[in-house]
């Protein structure tokens, strides 16, 4: 899902300069320990560590701070929406999902309009 | 639209979540890899060497699993990746586990109730040729055989409750 995502967003035009990979909340969590980043996109179905509780252990990561969440995910439930959105992310892709529609997700979020 | 529960409680509910499952299946590979899923002129079996399946809980519980063929298990990933398929490698596991992943939850966002009421694992992939699988579930599953670029891919899911 990781490549699919960054196809996506490259597809959708936007220039990545670097791009950092996670499996998991947890390998999340350690890869911010050492790489500030401008965007963070979350699945919320992972092994070890779900999206969600990814989320909440966020406020903790000093490189995270003021860094936009999008979660992308099959869940379609609307309690998992509200749980994420509460706890920080901004905004919420459900999958499938064409290029446009996380262009359409993302950009709004990267230029601090959503 | 009807729950989960009514259908699971009427009669026929299996077949009433067949066209469901063939427009979510449709989906994922028209949005996500691009391309259009036939029906065969005949059932055909793949030979299972790639199955992906992901498992529900709650207010229903089964497996839904995706098996085709290693050569339709390349050109999926291929499609799904943008990447030539002679590049394609160990990721097709992968591909195919997020094919099932989006299948699963497409389809149960389309029953009312079961968005919030059923959850998926993360998915488990068998790769090899010399496996079967075998399904304890109480209840009669769903099975949908289509073509993908012309290779059969068969889509199942067993219901357990």
């Amino acid at each position: 899902m990781r490549k699919i995502v960054e196809r996506s967003l490259r597809q959708a035009g936007l220039d990545l300069t670097k791009v950092f990979e996670a499996g998991n909340g947890a390998e999340a969590l350690v890869v911010l320990q050492t790489n500030p980043v401008d965007l963070i996109l979350c699945d919320i179905n992972m092994p070890v560590m779900d999206g969600l509780e990814f989320i909440k252990q966020l406020p903790g990561v000093a490189n995270a701070k003021g860094v936009p969440v999008v979660m992308i995910t099959t869940e379609g439930s609307e309690s998992h929406v509200v749980e994420a959105l509460s706890h920080g992310a901004r905004g919420y892709i459900r999958k499938p999902f064409t290029p446009e529609q996380v262009k359409e997700h993302v950009v709004p979020v990267l230029e601090g309009k959503s | 639209m009807k729950s989960a529960n009514e259908l699971l409680a009427g009669k026929g509910t299996h077949e009433a979540w067949t066209p469901l499952l063939e427009m979510a299946t449709r989906e994922v590979f028209e949005l996500m890899l691009g391309c259009q899923l036939t029906i065969p002129a005949a059932a055909e079996e793949p030979i299972p060497e790639v199955t992906a399946m992901v498992g529900l809980a709650g207010q229903l519980c089964g497996v839904l699993s995706v098996r085709c063929d290693g050569k339709a298990a390349a050109l999926m990933t291929s499609k799904m990746l943008g990447v030539e398929l002679d590049k394609v490698g160990p990721e097709i596991s992968d591909a195919i586990g997020e094919v099932c992943n989006m299948v699963a939850g497409n389809f149960k966002n389309k029953i009312a109730g079961l968005a919030e009421g059923c959850l998926l694992s993360p998915p488990t992939v068998i790769t090899g040729s010399n496996y079967s699988l075998h399904c304890l579930a109480e209840s009669p599953g769903l099975e949908l055989r289509l073509l993908f670029e012309r290779m059969p891919i068969v889509i199942s899911l067993e219901i357990h409750s």
